[in-house]
């Protein structure tokens, strides 16, 4: 028989749905809310020398991928699901894609993340 | 292959006719939420690795007032997903024994401890 492949889905599904759970409001707040509007937080506080440094630094290059990762695979399962329940039976068409974008866009992150040094 | 005419039950509008599927439904919009603020940070994660002035365009554009709008929606999600998470925990973990209540307010001191710690560490290196 062959091996399915759901349960690795299902696995990051629910590491990104207990990491978002625990920081996504803050991590929004701070990235999207709090720095760019210099309130709570100095506007700098996300300068490029600071991100540079963070990009640098082992836990960032480890959690910003994991971040990315978690949270795309996360809202990707739900939104392929989201897509049957609202009558669009897409298949594996659709899983190819959403799953796709998440897989290249982690690559992305930390191929640049690399390339910082 | 022979086509078979099966019937099909409408299912079109079937989650408005009952406000816990509402719930559920609005629920789940937070997972595009999610999906777009990732790709958000890749794309500020690319602009940081080709230099200083893609850095900053990048920068202009997450302080654009429409952004700082999506981020408040996006943040009102995730506050109720935290929220819903938790919530569902002692069904989800169908297997941990401990009374459903202490589960979920385990799981959302945690996620307050977890936000605040986030936050104390953003605030300890950048004043």
């Amino acid at each position: 028989m062959k091996r399915s492949n759901a349960p690795v889905f299902w696995a990051l599904f629910g590491a990104g749905g207990m990491l978002a759970a625990l920081i996504a409001p803050m991590l929004v707040f701070i990235t999207g809310v709090a720095v760019p509007t210099g309130r709570l937080l100095p506007a700098d506080a996300m300068s490029y020398e600071r991100m540079l440094t963070l990009a640098r630094n082992g836990f960032g290059k480890l959690a910003l991928p994991l971040v990315v990762l978690l949270f795309m695979f996360h809202g990707g399962l739900r939104m392929y699901h989201s897509l049957h329940h609202l009558g669009f039976h897409t298949g594996s068409g659709a899983k190819a894609v959403i799953f796709g974008i998440a897989v290249l866009a982690t690559i992305a992150a930390a191929v640049a993340l690399l390339a910082v040094g | 292959m022979s086509s078979v005419k099966t019937y099909v039950r409408p299912m079109a509008g079937w989650w408005r006719r009952n406000p816990f599927f509402v719930r559920y439904m609005i629920r789940e919009a937070s997972a595009p939420l999610f999906y777009l603020y990732a790709l958000w940070l890749v794309a500020g994660i690319v602009a940081l690795s080709l230099g200083p002035s893609i850095y900053a365009a990048w920068w202009t554009v997450a302080q654009y007032p429409l952004m700082i709008v999506l981020n408040l929606v996006i943040l009102v999600f995730a506050v109720y997903h935290t929220w819903t998470w938790f919530s569902v925990l002692p069904k989800t973990t169908p297997d941990i024994d401990v009374a459903p209540g202490t589960l979920i307010g385990a799981g959302i001191v945690a996620a307050i401890v977890a936000c605040l710690a986030l936050f104390a560490f953003a605030w300890g290196v950048t004043r």
